[in-house]
């Protein structure tokens, strides 16, 4: 696609998020329900497969390209900026990194256009941060590999019709593409959620589940070491993109609010306290995207440090997403914490982004890593 | 004479990949690993990298050597020891045909 294409791209996405996604937001986030209209016309859009290069059925934008797209959507909605994370990101993503071609010629093009929506299953209920200590098992039999076990919290699990599973085989973990029609898997849906809420997360249950063997993705063994690493770098970059999105969401609600309401008889925005806040959260909101464009440009050149500058990226960019949006409810007062503003819900769904694809604290560990390679002096 | 030459290539080019495998594994080793780096040790199991640093590697060789690694070579074992990088990075050059 041309340059002038793809910006059409973004600037449709913008169109899409401000027309189709922001004034219905509140309703899908009280509802906990993303209705199927939305994921078809995003999948209409070519949305689904933004990343994904056109030789498979996208559009392919480069990661600054997906990374402003992710931003426009996550804007408007932070529910159907989650199926971005989820489909095109993680699921997408790591298929046309890894999985063979017989593999990738079997689901991506299918999922590049949104026929088919793609999940990852690898939480359970004893392996959340410590992924690598998933108890779902899968055995070798004959021409496939059975899978057993059970998965917490997976993002659109509920409607999707792909996932893509992480199992161990005494402690050999290998990840594989399991279809929503085959015999012994179960979905049950979850509610009650602090954000995400309409991302139809469910659990899922294997029960001797027969998955051929060509749906393994890349080798026996490669399930955490690249399967996982490559899945959770896709998915951070996207979070990384989407605190930016709230966090301007946020900052766009606090400025539009300070230069309105009166007390004391001036807008409250002349008060050199709120002043500050508006003045931290501009400044957060241009550091954090300069990283995450910094991590998109690495992405693309496949640097070996992609991953480490996305690692920044998804932790300074949801710290300050959940700064920002707190600010936004602090700044709208008593209306921040009413949901006739959609502050109070920027506020909740940035508070999600400090758990997933590896919580702060994680994110903090890793980085202190690189801190004594880097800079620790040698002796 | 002609496949010996050849076969001679290979090895410097196998031998450079080490040395740089092994500068890239020690500057990236932590402050906290204060040890000598074998060519055959298995990194992941010694404990001097967990296995979130596999990724990094595959990035690191496919830039660096300029080859794309198909995905059936995309396993731990791959991966593990500076040896066995270097021959897998020999070997895919070997095939490309330089
Ligand atoms: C809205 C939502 C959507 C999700 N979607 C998906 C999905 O699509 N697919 C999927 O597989 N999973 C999904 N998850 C699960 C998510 O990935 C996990 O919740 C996350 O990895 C954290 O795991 P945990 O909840 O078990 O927390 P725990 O790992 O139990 O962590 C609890 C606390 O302990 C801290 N902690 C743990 N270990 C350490 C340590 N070594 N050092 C310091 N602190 C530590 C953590 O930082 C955290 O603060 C989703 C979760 C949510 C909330």
């Amino acid at each position: 696609m041309s340059d002038t294409g793809r910006s059409d791209v973004i600037a449709r996405a913008r169109l899409f998020a401000e027309t189709e996604l922001a004034p219905r937001a509140a309703e899908f986030d009280r509802d906990e329900f993303l209705p199927q209209d939305v994921i078809t016309k995003m999948a209409a859009n070519g949305f689904l497969g933004a990343s994904i290069p056109t030789a498979w059925g996208g559009l392919g934008l480069d990661p600054l390209e997906y990374g402003e797209l992710t931003e426009a959507i996550g804007k408007a909605c932070a529910s159907t900026r989650a199926l971005l994370t989820v489909h095109t990101s993680i699921v997408a993503g790591t298929l046309l990194d890894l999985a063979s071609k017989r593999l990738k010629g079997k689901y991506l093009a299918a999922l590049a256009r949104g026929e088919k929506i793609g999940c990852f299953a690898l939480s359970e209920e004893g392996a959340g941060s410590d992924a690598a200590s998933v108890a779902t098992s899968y055995i070798r039999k004959g021409d496939s590999f059975v899978l057993n076990g059970r998965k917490k919290w997976i993002s659109f699990a509920g409607v999707a019709d792909l996932f893509l599973v992480l199992a161990s085989d005494n402690g050999v973990p290998s990840a594989f593409m399991v279809e929503r029609d085959m015999p012994g898997v179960r979905t049950r849906p979850m509610s009650g959620f602090l954000g995400n809420r309409a991302t139809h997360i469910a659990e899922v249950e294997f029960d001797d589940v027969e998955v051929p063997a060509e749906n393994l993705i890349a080798g026996v063994g490669a399930g955490f070491g690249f399967v996982v690493n490559t899945a959770l770098l896709h998915g951070r970059y996207s979070i990384a993109w989407a605190g930016v999105a709230l966090a301007q969401a946020a900052l766009e609600e606090m400025c539009s609010y300070a230069t309105r309401r009166e007390q004391f008889g001036v807008k409250i925005g002349t008060q050199q306290l709120v002043q500050k806040m508006v003045a931290d959260t501009v400044t957060n909101v241009a550091a954090a995207r300069e990283l995450c464009r910094s991590a998109g440009r690495s992405l693309a050149r496949r640097d070996a440090d992609a991953a480490t500058e996305t690692i920044i990226a998804k932790y300074f960019s949801s710290t300050i997403a959940q700064r920002a949006t707190s600010d936004a409810v602090q700044v709208l007062g008593g209306n921040g914490c009413w949901s006739g503003y959609p502050a109070e819900r920027l506020f909740r769904e940035a508070k999600i982004l400090e758990i997933i694809e590896g919580t702060s604290q994680l994110q903090q560990i890793l980085i202190a890593d690189v801190g004594y390679k880097k800079f620790a002096r040698k002796a | 004479m002609r496949d010996e030459v050849v076969a001679n290539m290979a090895d410097v080019m196998v031998a450079d990949a080490a040395a740089k495998i092994r500068g890239y594994l020690r500057e990236n080793m932590t402050a906290f690993q204060d040890v000598e780096l074998d060519d055959e040790d298995n990194i992941f199991e010694r404990g001097y990298f967990t296995s979130l640093f596999a990724m990094q590697l595959l990035h690191y060789v496919e830039s660096t050597f300029d080859i794309e690694v198909p995905d059936d070579y995309i396993i731990l074992q791959n991966f593990s020891s500076v040896r066995r990088l270097a021959d897998m990075v020999g070997e895919l050059k070997a095939s490309a045909g330089e």
